[in-house]
């Protein structure tokens, strides 16, 4: 059955990848607002001509017919040609690459902090229903999704960096500077993990596998760990595929906040250059990041779970 | 007070007062306010005291006055993106749950591709088309909505539609247009209600951190993720400025939050996620 369930997911990403440069196109080109006239509008008046806009626009392919344009654009993206920057004069690949390792950098970092900050308070809740922990996973769940990004980040540089100097407020070098932003990151998604993990294993806890491990008289640590925790982490498993799109586009957000390089700080900086080559390449690069991790992520879970890929196809 | 029968539950109780609130400081802005939000009416950066409750900003403007104006522009900005993405959503979900066949593939499709972009993405997508600017926020962030209710919309729909005075509506000869907006839409209000009020907070949020980023409202507007951005700059110096619009932005969304959850236990208890 595993063939045929990977040939179906593959299938499936190929067209939605297919249907996100469809949609960036399309959002791009077809919303009111010409590219060269956004382009241009920063310049200096008079010495922009019509001559000049013209001749701009042909040289950006902007004459040609929408489908052309489309063909031109995916065939590129295809073989990872996203086209110049016309703000920075290099290639966007260069540009996303450039910058990819600190944007992976911190959105493990934040998967990182997620995954200790939640799991332990999950599953701490989850055996200790009702008690002070499981009032923490409720509230850091509540805290989680009410919590603007960019502030919590504000605050936790007030506190750790202009109060207690523990971490550098902003830049980029070494491990140390990692840490804030990547908390920030972790903390929003903390909860919802912390909340999952504790609905899971309370799940897990009343199958029957569980009530027959005690039967064979097996320690607390060994029902607990392997036999409960296990299974009951594999939903939290799929989530996480989900939280990695949290943390790429929580990057746009935490990377200003901290005054980060990576592709986050690129795309709001392209936007406001009206640099459309460089948006489209960035935006459809973090949409495709995030559909193949959540493939890889959902493909790990079935082999670990072979009830999911016996599942019929909804 | 009972809602379909059941108490409030406290959490209903505070998300409604907080947001009632800053609804009322809203509209009463002008009354509620000492000083005029965008007047230079004192030195510049002093620390908050009785004159000054939130202090002042780098140009010597009432912090306190601006974070009360600056509800309204995310209250607004609340209201006008649900209405966009429930409007549009809950179209797409009613004519894809109602007729299903090549239409709901397609529309489905779309949907599809809408959520390929992860969080924040999609409206970024959409500002850069338009142009930044606090309308172009509510237009994105409304979009960037539209499938989670059509989604919601869809599967509500898909089960009304088996039922038998929808069958009978069509034998009778009830036009499709007739029977989806009388018939089939009410059924997907309570669903929706809960959606929308857990939305409007998602809303103001994105809404707050686009404007921090610079592609939402522009100086010297007051609004708070862009009161949130001035101030990160003189943070260690004047914490006051980020930190009293950033507890704003949080009362709001906690308080939504709040009432949204509560909203979904009281009238449907089945629709446990989100």
């Amino acid at each position: 059955m595993l063939a045929t369930y990977l040939a179906r997911r593959f299938a499936q990403l190929g067209v939605v990848l297919l249907l996100v440069s469809v949609a960036v196109f399309s959002i791009m080109h077809a919303l009111p607002g010409d590219p060269v006239q956004l382009m241009l509008s920063g310049a200096e008046s008079g010495s922009v001509t019509p001559e000049r806009q013209e001749q701009l626009r042909e040289e950006m392919g902007l004459n040609d017919p929408l489908p052309v344009q489309y063909g031109r654009f995916l065939r590129g993206a295809v073989i990872g040609d996203f086209g110049t920057s016309v703000r920075l004069r290099a290639p966007v690949l260069d540009l996303i690459l450039d910058r990819l390792g600190s944007t992976l950098a911190l959105s493990l970092g934040g998967i990182l902090f997620a995954v200790i900050i939640g799991v332990t308070t999950g599953v701490l809740a989850a055996l200790k229903q009702g008690s002070w922990i499981d009032g923490l996973s409720r509230v850091l769940a509540y805290a989680g999704v009410s919590l603007p990004l960019f502030w919590l980040g504000l605050l936790l540089i007030l506190v750790f960096s202009f109060q207690l100097s523990w971490f550098p407020p902003a830049g980029s070098e070494g491990v140390r500077s990692l840490v804030l932003p990547s908390l920030s990151l972790g903390l929003v998604s903390a909860g919802v993990i912390a909340r999952l993990t504790r609905a899971s294993l309370r799940e897990v806890l009343v199958e029957d596998y569980i009530r027959t491990a005690w039967a064979k008289g097996l320690p607390k640590r060994i029902v607990y760990l392997r036999h409960a925790l296990r299974n009951a982490l594999i939903p939290v498993l799929t989530m996480l595929g989900l939280q990695f799109g949290a943390m790429l586009a929580g990057a746009v957000v935490t990377e200003t906040v901290f005054s980060r390089p990576g592709l986050g700080r690129l795309v709001v900086s392209a936007i406001l250059w009206k640099d459309y080559p460089l948006v489209q390449g960035i935006v459809l690069f973090m949409a495709a990041m995030y559909v193949i991790v959540n493939l890889l992520v959902d493909l790990l879970a079935a082999w670990l779970d072979p009830r999911i890929r016996d599942e019929v196809p909804a | 007070m009972r809602i379909a029968g059941r108490r409030p539950s406290p959490g209903f109780i505070v998300g409604a007062v907080i947001l009632a609130g800053w609804v009322l400081l809203a509209l009463l802005a002008p009354a509620a306010t000492p000083h005029d939000p965008l007047a230079t009416v004192s030195g510049a950066r002093e620390a908050p005291s009785a004159e000054f409750w939130f202090g002042t900003d780098r140009l010597g403007r009432d912090v306190f006055s601006r974070v009360t104006y600056a509800a309204r522009v995310s209250l607004v900005l609340g209201f006008i993106s649900v209405a966009i993405g429930a409007a549009l959503g809950s179209a797409m979900g009613l004519v894809s749950g109602y007729y299903r066949g090549p239409a709901d593939a397609v529309l489905m499709r779309v949907v599809d591709a809408m959520l390929a972009f992860p969080g924040i993405l999609l409206a970024l997508v959409v500002i850069a088309a338009l142009g930044p600017s606090i309308t172009n926020v509510m237009i994105a962030v409304g979009v960037s909505t539209i499938p989670r209710y059509a989604r919601l919309v869809r599967s509500t729909v898909l089960t009304v539609r088996e039922q038998a005075y929808i069958e009978a509506a069509r034998l009778i000869g009830v036009r499709d247009i007739r029977i989806m907006l009388r018939h089939v839409l009410p059924n997907t209000a309570i669903p929706l209600l809960v959606l929308s009020t857990l939305e409007f907070g998602h809303a103001i949020s994105v809404g707050a951190g686009l404007s921090f980023l610079g592609l939402g409202a522009q100086p010297p507007t007051p609004e708070w993720g862009l009161m949130v951005a001035v101030g990160r700059d003189v943070l260690g110096r004047a914490w006051w400025i980020s930190t009293f619009p950033g507890l704003a932005i949080f009362t709001v969304v906690m308080a939504t939050n709040l009432l949204g959850d509560s909203l979904q236990e009281m009238l449907d208890p089945r629709l446990k996620a989100r």
